[in-house]
């Protein structure tokens, strides 16, 4: 594994590095806002890899808060089964499919559906106790910084295309904001809180935030908005070489995220071994008579 | 012009996070390693 790690660091980083020439160079000029489109390139497949990460946070967080309790595993387990096939059946009936908003494929929705169920189960067998909580504090801290940039860029685009920075009261931005807020306190709530409970707090707060995420996808369909239709899934349309070059570009930034988040993971898991060291020499300190401080020397 | 300085912004602003970030993991794994070596030394 630590072979591997270089390896897919220089793949990325070539990745990365090709993403960039044809954003730049390869896709062409949209018709309508010249060349400062080409933001779309790294605005969007940061929002799709913050979704992504947010998702994998509550999935993660589910199975931690269910961990422990038999009964309640079972009973999420079959839920999930259930939402994933009836889902997915639901999608072919067509009185379902007039339902959805204009411009939603079926096939997104089943697609996204589906991923539920496979996810609950991979991240179940692939992340096995506390494992889990450790892959939920690093979804969302690099969730949080990809969901950072989506705020930062998004402004950039939007000041000379509709002549404004931010617009206030739009359902699309401002619950993007309300999502990075809510990721934010997750991530203060483990950092400051010291209680035994924290991790069962912070995995119950990652729940109720993650139900943010389909507020902020679905908002363009729902609500009337300032922002363009998605270019994946329906509404909008997109020159098949620009969504080429978007496509690249978000797998250059997922095999980047996936780095991140694996060095991300080392960490806490150091951190974790560390403190766990750091207590074992503290109870051993007390019993000796001489009484280690953990928390400052934990620092 | 006006757009393409849009458009360089966008992408620096972009990498200056992730480097930011990168940075504060560079820096919580080389807090952590000497951690681990006062650990060893028994400090």
């Amino acid at each position: 594994m630590k072979r591997l790690f270089p390896i897919l660091s220089i793949v990325t980083a070539i990745l990365l590095a090709y993403a960039l020439y044809e954003a730049l160079v390869v896709a062409p000029a949209d018709a309508l806002q010249g060349e400062v489109y080409r933001i779309i390139y790294y605005h969007v497949p940061s929002a799709w890899t913050a979704f992504l990460l947010f998702f994998i946070n509550f999935i993660a967080s589910i199975q931690y808060l269910v961990s422990g309790k038999p009964a309640a595993k079972s009973a999420t387990k079959w839920i999930v089964i259930a939402i994933g096939v009836i889902g997915v059946i639901a999608t072919f009936i067509p009185a379902v499919q007039q339902m959805l908003p204009t411009g939603m494929r079926p096939s997104a929705v089943a697609t996204t559906v589906i991923l539920i169920p496979a996810f609950y189960f991979l991240i179940g067998k692939f992340f096995p106790g506390d494992r889990l909580d450790v892959l939920a504090v690093t979804t969302a801290e690099v969730g949080v910084v990809f969901c950072t940039i989506v705020l930062v860029t998004g402004p950039i685009w939007a000041r000379p295309v509709w002549g404004i920075w931010w617009a206030p009261g739009d359902i699309r931005l401002t619950s993007t904001l309300v999502l990075w807020l809510i990721y934010v306190s997750y991530l203060v709530l483990r950092r400051f809180s010291n209680s035994a409970q924290t991790q069962m707090l912070a995995a119950a707060l990652a729940v109720f935030g993650a139900l943010d995420v389909p507020l902020v996808y679905f908002s363009i369909w729902f609500f009337r908005t300032q922002h363009p239709q998605p270019v994946i899934g329906g509404g909008g349309s997109m020159d098949p070489r620009m969504l080429n070059v978007l496509l690249i570009s978000w797998m250059a930034f997922l095999c980047f995220a996936f780095l991140v988040c694996w060095s991300r993971f080392r960490l806490e898991l150091l951190h974790r071994e560390v403190e766990e060291a750091y207590a074992m020499e503290s109870l051993a300190g007390s019993v000796a008579g001489v009484s280690v401080p953990l928390t400052r020397r934990a620092q | 012009m006006n757009a393409l300085k849009f458009l360089f912004a966008a992408y620096i602003a972009t990498w200056v996070i992730h480097i930011f970030y990168l940075g504060t993991l560079v820096r919580r794994f080389k807090r952590l390693r000497q951690q681990m070596k006062d650990l060893d030394r028994g400090e």
